[in-house]
């Protein structure tokens, strides 16, 4: 079963290519066979290898299918390597992406450029595997660029719409900020190890002390917080909700976004203490931001997006305490209930006949209550809820933050705060869309149990409430340091936070209880998140397209200009001597002789 | 092997015929030049088959100049490239012209003509003579065929490379004639000239003629003005040859003449040509960046792309120049098919100006894709042939020039705007005006050509191959670089 690793990536592949061929000349079911039969298969050949791949004590297995690069001493394959990390990955990717895309078949359906959706989508689950699989930097390098590209056409898959497009581009040239970054890392981690392939980099050894290692650290750490939307990089990620929302749930929530996440656990080998450090304070300080300004969002997507951040800052607050494998545990969980949010936030703005404003909605607990537990069954292993997914995941990340030496209590108290916005704005979230009076006229009825927009919910619904007792094993992935046991207090503390959260947020957005419009300059302030945009707009975006304005027509042909000009112009002066008058040439000629004649005297 | 001069004669000879043809019959130039074109492919091919091949006439005895040709695997790489673009030319343009049709396939034919001439000489005489040739058809084509600022274009295009030629005819006769002061005799055979042992001064000046010659043409900030210009008003047929064939005619000559020539004053000098390599990846980019015009944004896109070149070039590195090669070959495809994408729009909405496009996926959705993959080759998408050459030169010059290497990186930012502004502007956002999609034709070639860039792009190997010979020769020469800090 193992020599099939190959065909995971493939089947989507397969799937994508054939469905641009066929374009417009397939019917409606032909494309949701392809296009989620193919996951289907990818996601259940992915059970099969990872069965037998723990059969065998889950060794690393590498395949290698062909050449790509002939470099002379470490020549660049297409080959894949899977050992408890990729496979984890290789996981999520196709178990919870075969989800989203069965749901998104019915959530599509009714569009006129489904096949298109599905190329994209497939394409895109494909670029996510290699990025998982790949053996070599490169090969990564080829996921995390496709998965880029799948993600700017998704998020301008309406592309009639021009916010889309530019939300998409922003979403493109943001991300590729990051990857130039990547790309330099790359460059320097090829000098200094004179190969790519990401075992024979972790295992060589740097030739002299030199500080290249904080540099290559800082270049990796630059190209993950752009794909993962933290500091600084992270404007895109809030814009990028313009993509249709099974989109958000796959790419902007479960798996590209935590592509950076996947890199730095990858190669934590190569990252020093300072840098681990600087890592853990960007993952502390975007999980603060973030929750802050999804505090004052109002459009449902949003308020996920920034929470989606927020849970992404917890996963680099763990990669920063050395605990790689909570940030990987933390990265699955997340997974689940945030795919698990997404898609019931899908079903209820399809229900309201796309109102995504939280403050139109309300009430919607008597009308969909399926739909609403299933949204509080999300929130509540987003909070950390003791027993749901995401408490064990975020418990272990706080507990190992407080101990590590690149973390520490300072962080681990910021990290609380998170706990506490966490929970705050998941239950403004909740008390907003599912109490209080409705504030749109539509009348939603709910989904039968068994309809397609239901069922793909149901696993995730049961993996964002057990998920947490996934054991994850990472056995030589990563080095395992000492189980960590915090006084109970400390261990405890969250899950009090956590309530204290709820409580203000009855208190204060519970509907009735208060309903305050708060639209002061703060909560502007807040749902702009936090100036960035406005900042990067002034410092960058004017600048540059004033720079590029003025010089259109190209300063450097003026030199070329000038000399044409001058030709012409003593071409014209010349011309007006040639009067046809003789008196002027008899002038002339006087003139001249005079002046040669003069000369001539003088300098005897 | 008198037949390797065919692919220098024959085309002329083809090109008269499909005008004779043309001028009696409507239309039948097109059949006459396509068959033509075929033919030379098979001999082009034949002829790499056979291997390395070489040809030798006596021409000006007194001068000691000959008719030299050399077929080695980089020249076997740069002919067969030369007629496949020049059909794919002849194929974009099947219907385009619409007057003295016989003269333009003969112009086309000729260019050709010149084009291999300038790949294959192994005398430098000859090889000035090919450079002036091939440039007379392409003003004729800008010239006669050209859009509303035909006359300025061609002008600027001739004056500048005719401006920049000179200077290289200097330093060929005086290379000879050192050539005549240390051996005694005249010389103007590459082979010979490598021998030569310069004093160091001169072999800078002498470098430097070929060096202005070689950037005006690959092109160079600040050597590059004429080529927007040109690249604008260039009738469709004329653009692809400019950008897919006649601008690496400059790398050619660099990989061919300058390095093995002036080694040392090259590396001297390297430092100056790296640091214009990256100023034109990146002004360039920021160029591309500020064009509303289709053709002008990819001709300056071009200008960046041709900066990863001189930046491979001459960090002299086996990977880097490897680098360069792809760069070459990925280049001339993906640049060719966005020409090809321009004239074509042109062709149906009589206007190059990005404000004037807009939805056109609604409309043309095949269209749309197949600019959605020669961007995103133009942009450096690993997978596709541009990534391996530009991944390649960085990896090589990192090795040398680490800190150009990073600044050239930067280039992916840039790319990624213009790209994106290109693709953008003309097919998404609200629809506006209704073009009829890609058929048969057109469909076809660029098909072939996104598969090309897909092959390339996980296969460079036959690339790579073809060109190990040529360019292990080059890198022999470098050895002294291995000691350079």
């Amino acid at each position: 079963m193992l020599d099939w690793l190959y065909f995971i990536p493939l089947l989507p592949l397969l799937s994508a290519l054939l469905l641009i061929l066929l374009h417009g000349r397939l019917p409606l079911m032909g494309v949701v066979l392809m296009g989620v039969g193919s996951m289907t298969l990818a996601a259940l050949l992915t059970a099969l290898v990872g069965w037998q791949f723990y059969q065998l004590g889950g060794a690393p297995v590498q395949q290698d299918l062909f050449n790509w690069l002939p470099l002379d001493q470490a020549p660049v394959n297409i080959s894949l390597y899977l050992d408890r990390l990729s496979m984890l990955m290789m996981a999520v990717v196709t178990g919870v992406g075969w989800l989203i895309h069965w749901y998104a078949a019915a959530y599509m359906a009714r569009d006129k450029d489904v096949q298109r959706f599905f190329v994209y989508m497939n394409l895109f689950v494909f670029a996510m595997l290699m990025l998982v699989l790949g053996d070599n930097l490169v090969l990564l390098y080829l996921g995390w660029e496709g998965v880029g590209l799948c993600s700017f056409l998704l998020i301008g898959f309406w592309q009639q719409e021009p916010d889309n497009v530019k939300a998409a581009k922003k979403a493109f040239v943001v991300t590729r900020v990051g990857d130039t970054a990547l790309m330099i890392g790359l460059l320097m981690l090829f000098a200094e190890f004179g190969s790519l392939s990401i075992q024979a980099i972790l295992q060589g050894q740097i030739a002299d002390a030199s500080d290249s290692l904080w540099w290559i650290g800082l270049l990796l750490l630059g190209g993950a917080v752009g794909k993962s939307a933290q500091l600084p990089l992270q404007t895109w990620l809030p814009d990028a909700m313009a993509g249709p929302t099974p989109v958000s749930a796959l790419i902007h929530a479960a798996t590209m976004v935590t592509a950076g996440v996947y890199l730095i656990a990858r190669l934590h080998p190569l990252f020093e203490p300072q840098i681990l450090s600087l890592v853990a304070w960007t993952g502390a300080l975007t999980l603060v931001l973030a929750g802050l300004a999804a505090l004052a969002q109002t459009d449902i997507k949003r308020v996920l997006a920034y929470s989606t951040m927020s849970q992404i800052g917890y996963m680099f607050l763990g990669l920063g305490a050395m605990a790689y494998d909570s940030a990987i545990f933390h990265l699955m969980t997340h997974a689940f209930f945030k795919a698990l949010l997404f898609l019931t936030a899908g079903s209820i703005i399809l229900k309201l006949h796309h109102e995504q404003d939280i403050r139109r909605m309300g009430g919607l607990f008597r009308s969909l209550p399926l739909t609403s537990s299933f949204l509080l069954i999300g929130l509540l292993a987003l909070v950390g809820v003791p027993g749901s997914a995401g408490f064990f995941s975020k418990e272990a990340i706080l507990a190992a933050t407080w101990e590590a030496q690149t973390a520490g209590p300072t962080l681990w108290a910021v990290a609380l705060f998170g706990v506490l916005l966490t929970s705050l704005y998941s239950f403004r979230l909740f008390f907003m869309v599912c109490f209080g009076k409705p504030g749109h006229t539509h009348r939603p009825d709910e989904f039968p149990a068994t309809s397609v927009f239901v069922l793909p919910l149901w696993p995730l619904v049961l993996l964002s409430l057990a998920g947490g007792w996934i054991a994850l094993d990472f056995g030589g992935v990563f080095a395992s340091g000492p189980a960590q046991h915090l006084a109970w207090y400390l261990e405890w503390l969250p899950v009090g936070v956590a309530l204290l959260g709820l409580l203000l947020a009855w208190w204060w957005y519970f509907p009735g209880t208060s309903e305050k419009a708060r639209q002061s300059a703060l909560s502007q302030w807040l749902q702009g998140g936090l100036g960035f945009d406005w900042l990067y707009d002034k410092a960058l975006v004017k600048p540059l397209g004033c720079l590029v304005g003025l010089n259109k027509a190209d300063m450097l042909d003026s030199p070329y200009r000038f000399i044409a000009w001058l030709n012409l112009s003593i071409n014209q002066l010349l011309t007006l001597t040639q009067s046809g008058r003789v008196r002027w040439y008899l002038y002339g000629t006087l003139a001249g002789s005079f002046l040669m004649l003069g000369g001539l005297l003088w300098w005897r | 092997m008198v037949a390797l001069s065919g692919l220098i004669w024959a085309p002329l000879l083809l090109g008269l015929l499909s005008w004779l043809a043309e001028h009696r019959q409507r239309g039948a130039g097109n059949w006459v030049s396509l068959a033509g074109l075929l033919l030379l492919l098979l001999l082009s091919l034949y002829l790499a088959a056979m291997g390395e091949s070489a040809l030798s006439l006596s021409w000006f005895a007194r001068f000691n100049i000959h008719f030299a040709l050399l077929y080695d695997g980089l020249a076997q790489l740069m002919v067969v490239m030369t007629i496949l673009l020049a059909i794919l030319a002849l194929a974009v343009s099947w219907q385009e012209i619409d007057r003295r049709q016989g003269f333009f396939h003969f112009s086309l034919m000729f260019s050709v003509a010149g084009i291999n001439g300038v790949f294959l000489a192994a005398d430098l005489f000859l090889f000035f003579l090919c450079w002036e040739v091939m440039l007379l058809p392409m003003t004729a084509l800008i010239l006669i065929w050209g859009h509303e600022n035909r006359r300025y274009a061609a002008i600027k295009f001739f004056i500048f490379t005719q401006v920049s030629g000179l200077l290289m005819l200097i330093a060929i006769i005086a290379l000879a004639l050192f050539h005549q002061q240390i051996e005694g005799t005249l010389s103007f055979s590459l082979a010979e000239l490598q021998h030569l042992d310069l004093p160091g001064e001169s072999q800078f000046w002498l470098m430097l003629g070929f060096f202005v010659a070689f950037a005006v043409k690959l092109p160079t900030v600040p050597l590059h003005t004429w080529l927007p210009d040109a690249h604008t008003q260039a009738p469709t047929a004329g653009s692809v040859l400019l950008a897919g064939i006649l601008l690496k005619t400059g790398a050619y000559g660099l990989i061919r003449i300058l390095l093995p020539l002036f080694p040392e004053a090259a590396m001297n000098f390297a430092p100056v040509a790296v640091t214009l390599g990256v100023i034109s990846i990146l002004y360039g980019a920021l160029m591309a960046f500020s064009q509303t015009d289709f053709k002008r944004l990819v001709a300056y896109s071009s200008i960046s792309h041709m900066g990863f070149i001189l930046l491979a070039l001459f960090s002299w590195q086996a990977i880097a120049l490897q680098g360069a090669i792809l760069t070459i070959v990925a280049h001339g495809i993906s640049s060719a098919a966005l020409f090809c994408m321009a004239g074509m729009l042109q062709h149906r909405l009589h206007s190059r100006e990005l404000g004037n496009m807009g939805g056109l996926w609604t409309s043309a959705p095949r269209m749309a894709t197949m600019t959605l993959v020669f961007v995103m080759a133009g942009i450096g998408l690993p997978g596709l042939a541009n990534f391996n050459g530009e991944l390649l030169s960085l990896l090589g010059s990192f090795a040398v020039y680490p800190a150009h290497a990073m600044v050239a990186a930067l280039g992916i930012i840039g790319s990624a705007l213009y790209g994106l502004q290109l693709f953008q502007r003309a097919f998404q956002g609200p629809p506006g005006k209704e073009v009829q999609d890609l058929q048969g034709r057109e469909l076809g070639f660029c098909a072939v050509m996104v598969l090309a860039l897909v092959y390339f792009g996980l296969q460079p190997h036959l690339l790579l191959e073809v060109s190990a010979a040529s360019l292990d020769k080059l890198v022999a020469l470098a050895s002294f670089s291995e000691v350079r800090p």
